[in-house]
């Protein structure tokens, strides 16, 4: 029974985060699932626009934070699904791990999972939409970041509260969704301001909105994280 | 019949402390006033029927609820704790606690990761071996039979040599071998020093390792005792005179 030295909070964080997306990587189902319904969703929109009367860069923001929104449940949804399987999170809780650490690694698998689907979803929308994306792909992936640490952010711990719960798959979009508002909102502005050609400064006062959510979302919830687990 | 398990040195560091601890979930109170002591070397077995409160009591001692009244101490740290108390706290369920997609020596390595065990991949492997599993160490953990899961599990939850072992029905789908593996493993720890808490309806797995034994009904226990000589059927009479009255 020698001393051991368990990881600091960063390190735990990385270890979890690393397990999650191993897991995610052998079973692929929720990358496939929200990539399908991204997919599905930019088809379903593009055959229902009529691009006489809604030019593409008007209509393309909206189909993009629409799409993110909503596959990013998927993932989110999976974060804690599992680790309820078979009660892995007792282990995970008992072991000298900080809660705060199991916050970030399951936020940062999230992170990584929402940025996937980003990554496909983002080109594909603007092939659909023959969008300019390469003039504005740097400014627009800053944006798919910013927010994106957000809706993890708020997705993880609501996550976590609803995936004890028997309604896990109902309560996680009713508890989320309302506090994914002031995320997508400035995220939305600010892409439909760099699609239609204005300069980035123009953005900038949406930009600062989804910041200062950003980090409210990032310290409330790692902050409150700890109290969802008890029972 | 089996022999008492040798009782643990009188002057062995106290493992767990127990005093007037209570928990309830809303107006259900699950355990009520307990107060118990072990020290390093000893195995409290406990016995009762469902619903006595003997989960509820581990996943206090685990750290995984927080007392409603009274206090716990695993190592001389007062419970929930920090990380210095869940660093000696090995937990074994009768779920197996384990991510289904990932090999059995990847479940046990990462426990051991977050234990902060030096070289956690030897480690695993030789975890995994001490439940005679390790030719299925690469396999994943869905594709093994029930019993197999468990023996993996049993080696995530000792793989960092805790110094308290809390078992919750840890025989549960284990055939004979897997059986005989625990038993060793766990006697095992117990002669290097490890306190056991062993909740079995197992009487006769339960007091051949048991240096103490009490019996729980509804949150409180109804018999509390060092080992003696008693054999598993006259415990037997003990066991149901104590939980019917």
């Amino acid at each position: 029974m020698s001393v051991r030295r368990p990881p600091g909070t960063l390190a735990a964080a990385a270890l979890i985060a690393r397990k999650d997306l191993a897991i995610e990587f052998r079973t692929r189902s929720a990358f496939l699932a929200a990539l399908t319904f991204s997919l599905i969703a930019i088809v379903i929109f593009f055959f229902a626009w009529d691009a006489t009367a809604v030019g593409a860069v008007d209509l393309a923001p909206g189909v993009l934070w629409v799409i993110f929104t909503f596959s990013g449940l998927l993932g989110l949804h999976r974060s804690f699904g599992v680790e309820e399987a078979d009660r892995a999170i007792d282990a995970l809780l008992a072991s000298p791990v900080d809660r705060e650490a199991v916050f970030l690694g399951k936020a940062l698998a999230n992170l990584a999972f929402v940025l996937g689907v980003q990554a496909v979803a983002i080109p594909a929308v603007a092939l659909f939409y023959n969008l300019p994306l390469t003039r504005v792909i740097a400014p627009l992936a800053g944006i798919a970041v910013l927010a994106a640490i957000g809706l993890v952010s708020v997705g993880t711990l609501f996550s976590a509260m609803a995936s004890n719960t028997r309604l896990a798959e109902l309560l996680l979009p009713v508890l989320a969704l309302p506090f994914f508002v002031p995320i997508v909102l400035p995220a939305a502005q600010s892409t439909a301001r760099l699609l239609s050609g204005r300069p980035v400064v123009e953005a900038m006062s949406w930009l600062r909105i989804l910041i200062a959510f950003d980090i409210v979302f990032v310290v409330a919830c790692a902050l409150a994280f700890p109290f969802t687990l008890e029972d | 019949m089996p022999l008492a398990a040798e009782l643990a040195a009188p002057n062995a560091p106290t493992a767990i402390e127990a005093i007037g601890l209570m928990r309830s979930f809303g107006r259900r109170v699950a355990i009520r006033d307990l107060t118990f002591q072990i020290r390093d070397g000893e195995c409290l077995a406990l016995f009762g029927p469902n619903g006595a409160g003997k989960t509820t009591l581990l996943r206090v001692l685990a750290g995984l609820l927080r007392p409603t009244r009274g206090t716990a101490r695993v190592a001389g740290v007062d419970l929930p704790g920090g990380a210095d108390a869940r660093a000696v706290v090995g937990l074994i369920s009768h779920q197996t606690m384990l991510y289904a997609a990932l090999t059995a020596l990847e479940n046990v390595e990462f426990s051991a990761r977050l234990y902060g065990v030096p070289d956690p991949r030897a480690a695993a492997v030789r975890a995994l071996d001490r439940m005679r599993l390790a030719e299925r160490a690469d396999s994943p953990v869905r594709s093994l039979s029930r019993g197999m899961q468990q023996r993996v599990s049993i080696a995530r939850a000792i793989v960092h040599d805790p110094r308290v072992v809390l078992l919750d029905e840890p025989y549960t789908g284990l055939d004979e071998g897997g059986a005989s593996a625990l038993s060793d493993a766990l006697q095992s720890s117990r002669s290097a020093g490890a306190a056991l808490v062993l909740v079995t309806h197992h009487l006769s797995e339960g007091l051949a390792l048991a240096t103490h034994t009490a019996i729980m009904r509804d949150g409180l226990f109804v018999q509390y005792e060092a080992r003696g000589t008693l054999g598993v059927d006259a415990y037997r009479d003990l066991y149901r005179d104590a939980v019917a009255r």
